[in-house]
């Protein structure tokens, strides 16, 4: 492909003390594409979205992003906060709403940083200000609208049904503006009806909006259905990479996931 | 309701309790004459109420146990909140506590003034520890380090240069809010208890430096003779003075709220509350924790400072004695019981946590007692505090399309 990936990760690894997480993992993803990463528990999933997102500075290998709109960036050793304002947003695999704020505090926080005005404005409350606040709100709301939570913006976020709980992370990651979109298990603990509609959800996210997403999934199902690409990891390391179909037939893959067949 | 279960029951808590106190109530010994006294009355009143409450106790736990369950919208609060609403009504209370607030110093003594002057100070130092430990969900226990800061910038400033009241006021503000961003820096990575040692020990050490470093701050003697603020350059009676110091008070508690308030439905208000929740999703939602965690502590501090330079114009006399961890712990206890991060609420505790002791003189021998009970039981029948935190809603319109 001629074209240069969003996001490119080269080599990476994290290691904590004699374990190595995540053993030089590589990975691309091209504008608009939804791309998957599944592995068997414990694989380095997570960590691997750790590292991206900077909750992790990876011990080794290098995390470049080609945003749409700006310039390239390399990522390493940047704090959470810096990264999400280049653009690229996450969800949590364990929920972590702000659980005493309302549905609709939380996705104003993830506008927080396209808020200009700063300590002193919010004293005086200058009129630019006060539009600004306006904007978020309204802006905020239409997220919710998107998303389908707007009968419950003035709920406490811990008051929500589970689902919908899920719902207001890729809400709150929505707000921030992100080129990429990274879901940690979005439809972890949904019942199928759930994760039908989650599934219509992210294609058209990735439609209206115009952004690429990584996910980490373990219902293959909602796998197969949205991911162009998919990889997979194991123990750390990288065992295959390919279209739904190359991996569903790969034999590496079963026997990761169902253990190695006795009799062969 | 009573059935002869719950009697017997409460029979032996009064018994129980009469046991436990006995040594303490009943039993005194006389050291001069040797002699011990028997209050057996005392007995009798400890036996008779443990009785009556443990009687009721369960009926109360369940009361409690269904407001909590029952809608929301039933609650005393949001029956006064909806009150207050109706514009006819607010207005009118506004009017009426205007007026008290204005003609209170006129009416009253000049040590009844004096004491509320007083519960103003620690309304405004609540509500500046709110920010910490309310919103930013920081638990700060060396608060009265930042009081003293203020303080002793109008001492000293005073002692060796003379400035007034007014100027060291701002300059008592600046001082406290760079003491917040000193002291914001080395804990930046703690939470929860590891934070509450560290400030802690923070206030302790800012006490000693003030109570040995003779050279800077005179030690436990302290400085004397600060004056008393002056009204545009004309020094006031002492009568006046205390009215005009409660007026200045009125007046900064009034700017408290309105900046508080601003801050808490601002950016940087969200922001805090965020980073009281979830520290990682925080940040992973572009919040600079770093920088979230340094304005709580500033902004906090701001307020201990400017009460500090009136605590300082107001009593003309301070040393390290005012500014004990004891301080500190009152002016959480005012942020707790009233409700964390609710700015009536703080507001409300700080007059009940300060005017009580103040009013009820005659059982000061019992106030310890008297406070530790009322933790425990607004502990278990109102955890949020007096008035918790209501939550801002927001209201839309279902808006067409136009296409």
């Amino acid at each position: 492909m001629s074209e240069v990936p969003i996001l490119e990760v080269n080599d990476l690894s994290m290691v904590f003390g004699g374990l190595r997480a995540v053993d030089s993992v590589s990975l691309k993803i091209n504008k608009g594409e939804i791309v998957a990463l599944i592995g068997p528990n414990g694989a380095g999933k997570t960590t691997f979205f750790n590292c991206v997102t900077g909750v992790y500075v990876p011990t080794h290998g290098e995390i470049k992003i080609n945003p749409p709109e700006g310039k390239t960036a390399i990522l390493n050793g940047l704090k959470p906060n810096t990264i999400n304002e280049k653009g690229l947003a996450r969800t949590f695999q364990n929920i972590r709403l702000f659980s005493s704020m309302t549905v609709l505090e939380n996705v104003m926080i993830g506008r927080h940083q396209c808020l200009k005005s700063g300590i002193l404005s919010s004293i005086l409350r200058t009129p630019k200000q006060r539009k600004e606040e306006l904007k978020v709100l309204e802006d905020s709301y239409r997220i919710l609208e998107k998303i389908g939570l707007e009968e419950y913006a003035n709920d406490l976020a811990c008051n929500l049904p589970y689902g919908g709980q899920r719902r207001l992370e890729i809400a709150r990651a929505m707000a921030t503006d992100p080129f990429l979109l990274l879901l940690d298990e979005p439809a972890a603990g949904m019942n199928p009806q759930e994760t039908n509609d989650l599934v219509v959800l992210i294609q058209r996210l990735r439609k209206e909006d115009n952004i690429s997403i990584l996910l980490i999934e373990h219902d293959m199902s909602l796998v197969m259905t949205l991911s162009e690409r998919i990889y997979v990891v194991d123990y750390g390391k990288m065992i295959a990479m390919g279209s739904p179909l190359e991996i569903k037939n790969n034999s590496q893959v079963i026997k990761a996931y169902l253990g190695e067949d006795i009799d062969a | 309701m009573i059935n002869l279960k719950k009697i017997r029951k409460a029979i032996l808590t009064a018994v129980w309790f009469m046991f436990l106190t006995f040594p303490l109530m009943v039993m005194k010994v006389n050291t001069i004459e040797n002699t011990v006294q028997w209050r057996w009355i005392n007995l009798a009143y400890i036996g008779i109420s443990a009785f009556i409450f443990s009687l009721f106790w369960e009926d109360l736990l369940k009361r409690r146990d269904n407001i909590a369950s029952k809608d929301k919208k039933k609650s005393i609060n949001n029956k006064i909140s909806r009150k207050l609403e109706n514009k006819k009504i607010r207005n009118i209370s506004l009017f009426v506590l205007i007026l008290i607030v204005v003609l209170f110093p006129f009416i009253m003594s000049m040590y009844q003034t004096s004491i509320i002057t007083t519960a103003l100070m620690y309304v405004v130092l609540g509500l500046g520890l709110n920010i910490v430990v309310g919103f930013g969900g920081l638990l700060h226990l060396g608060y009265a380090a930042f009081y003293a800061v203020g303080a002793y910038t109008y001492g000293l400033l005073y002692y060796h240069f003379g400035l007034s009241f007014w100027l060291c006021l701002p300059l008592g503000a600046l001082f406290s809010a760079l003491f917040g961003i000193i002291l914001g820096f080395p804990i930046l990575r703690l939470r929860g208890d590891y934070l509450a040692i560290v400030t802690l020990a923070f206030g302790e050490i800012t006490k000693l430096v003030l109570e040995n470093w003779n050279d800077f701050s005179f030690g436990p003697s302290g400085i004397a003779n600060i004056p008393r603020p002056m009204f545009f350059g004309i020094k006031l009676k002492l009568a006046e003075v205390t009215n005009f110091t409660y007026f200045i008070a009125i007046g900064l508690t009034i700017l408290t709220i309105i900046v508080i308030k601003r801050l808490e439905s601002s950016k940087i208000g969200r922001a805090w509350e965020a980073m009281r929740e979830d520290e990682i999703a925080c940040q992973s939602m572009g919040i600079d924790i770093t920088k979230a965690k340094l304005t709580a502590f500033s902004m906090g501090a701001v307020w201990a400072g400017i009460m500090g330079v009136l605590f300082a114009a107001k009593t003309t006399f301070i040393n390290p004695a005012s500014f004990t961890t004891w301080e500190s712990i009152v002016i959480l206890c005012v942020v707790v019981i009233g409700g964390m991060g609710s700015i009536p609420g703080v507001i409300v505790g700080a007059l009940i946590f300060i005017l009580t002791p103040e009013y009820l003189r005659a059982f000061s021998e019992y106030r310890m007692l008297i406070f530790g009970l009322a933790l425990v039981i607004m502990m278990i029948f109102r955890p949020g505090g007096i008035i918790p935190k209501i939550r801002k809603t927001h209201q839309f319109k279902v808006k067409e399309v136009k296409e």
